[in-house]
């Protein structure tokens, strides 16, 4: 099973990502914060990251470039799921390593396309 | 409520039009679909708008109710193993056996060109000696195509299948909305299309792309525009169908699973 790590301040956003996540077939982990986030990855580095930018303390381009110096650190994918909706910061997170990128408000289905386009979820017939 | 007499006499305008198979009995289907088109024309219900289709003929509205009644979802990269193929092998070869001539492909039933626009995507990235093409989209539907042709789209259409790659790469922030770059939108041309007429005019095309059309066609009309299509393959062309969609016998089935079909 794949497994997947969800890093957003909001218990709320958490909670749908898990659910989402869980209903397609993922593992799911979750994450407050920065901090938190990088003692997941020490431990065992998921597939994926959906990862939010942010956040108090460490926003999320700062765990994502932790996330890649580290061991095993290129391994997961890392989707970012920002409220950010301008191309200009779509872009900075791409150029930061992120591999694809998310928009709130998202659904399911939003994200299984994504999974799919990384390579991470069976193409189901339309 | 829209009562049955009333539903039937939609479900044969649409057949009788545009070749479309609409149940009578999903009035459910029939409401939903038909409500945004009442309620434009001023309408206080979609019974008013087939009421008013029965009592007076207007053509303008009559169009308005069938086009509202075809399916229309879509999607950019919409099956995207079917992209990928086209890209890394159909494309280069069809530019490599025209030697130079222009490639002629046709998006049939492109509904707001998500389809299409994926394609040009694709071409852009092709090395400039492949080419040039010559992209055409078509759809029976005039709201469909003011929204191609003006290739703005919702945050949520260009979160549908297309990679944020392609998105940093070919749109601009446009107040909610995103819109795609004049070089992309450039490269299509768009008209007007009813399926069921004579599509000899438009000549001949080196790939055709009809997907998830002829899946909403009553049999008649499948078999008619399964010739018109035929027909309109160049010698050696392609013909891309949706993956529910299914063929008749005079078609060349390539790989099956991705709807590639070649004439026999
Ligand atoms: C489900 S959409 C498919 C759009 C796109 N080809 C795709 O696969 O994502 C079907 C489209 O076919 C168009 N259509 C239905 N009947 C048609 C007809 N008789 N002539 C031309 N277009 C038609 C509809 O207007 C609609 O935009």
């Amino acid at each position: 099973m794949k497994t997947c790590l969800v890093v957003d301040d909001s218990p709320v956003i958490r909670k749908v990502s898990r659910r989402i996540l869980e209903d397609l077939g993922f593992e799911v982990a979750e994450a407050a914060n920065g901090v938190a986030a990088m003692a997941w990855c020490d431990a065992m580095m998921p597939d994926v990251i959906l990862l939010d930018w942010r956040m108090p303390e460490m926003d999320g381009l700062e765990v994502l470039r932790r996330v890649r110096a580290s061991r095993g650190g290129s391994v997961p994918q890392v989707i970012f799921c920002s409220g950010e909706t301008e191309i200009e910061r779509i872009r900075e997170a791409l150029e930061a390593g992120a591999d694809e990128y998310i928009m709130k408000p998202f659904d399911g289905a939003i994200v299984a396309g994504k999974l799919q386009s990384l390579g991470l979820l069976q193409v189901r017939a339309a | 409520m829209i009562e049955a007499p009333d539903r039937a006499y939609l479900a044969a305008l649409c057949l009788a039009r545009a070749g479309l198979r609409v149940d009578p009995e999903k009035s459910y289907l029939i409401e939903s679909r038909l409500a945004p088109v009442a309620r434009r024309e001023g309408f206080v219900s979609p019974q008013g708008l087939v009421g008013a289709l029965r009592g007076r003929s207007d053509d303008r509205l009559a169009w308005a109710a069938v086009e509202a009644m075809a399916m229309s979802d879509t999607e950019f990269f919409r099956d995207r193993p079917v992209f990928d193929r086209l890209s890394a092998e159909i494309l280069p070869e069809l530019a490599r056996s025209r030697g130079g001539a222009p490639v002629r492909v046709w998006s049939v039933g492109c509904g707001t060109g998500q389809e299409v626009y994926s394609l040009a995507m694709i071409l852009a990235d092709l090395p400039a000696s492949a080419g040039p093409w010559d992209l055409l989209g078509s759809d029976l539907s005039e709201r469909n195509l003011e929204k191609a042709q003006a290739g703005l789209y919702s945050q949520f259409e260009v979160q549908r299948g297309l990679p944020a790659r392609a998105l940093v790469r070919h749109f601009e922030k446009k107040g909610e909305g995103f819109a795609l770059s004049p070089q992309i939108r450039q490269m299509v041309r768009w008209r007007r299309v009813n399926l069921l007429d004579d599509l000899s005019s438009f000549g001949r095309f080196d790939l055709v792309l009809c997907r998830n059309v002829l899946s909403g066609l009553a049999p008649e009309a499948h078999t008619r525009v399964r010739t018109s299509l035929m027909q309109a393959l160049a010698p050696g062309g392609r013909l891309v169908i949706g993956l529910r969609d299914t063929l008749g016998g005079s078609f060349k089935a390539l790989a099956p699973g991705l709807g590639l079909y070649a004439a026999a």
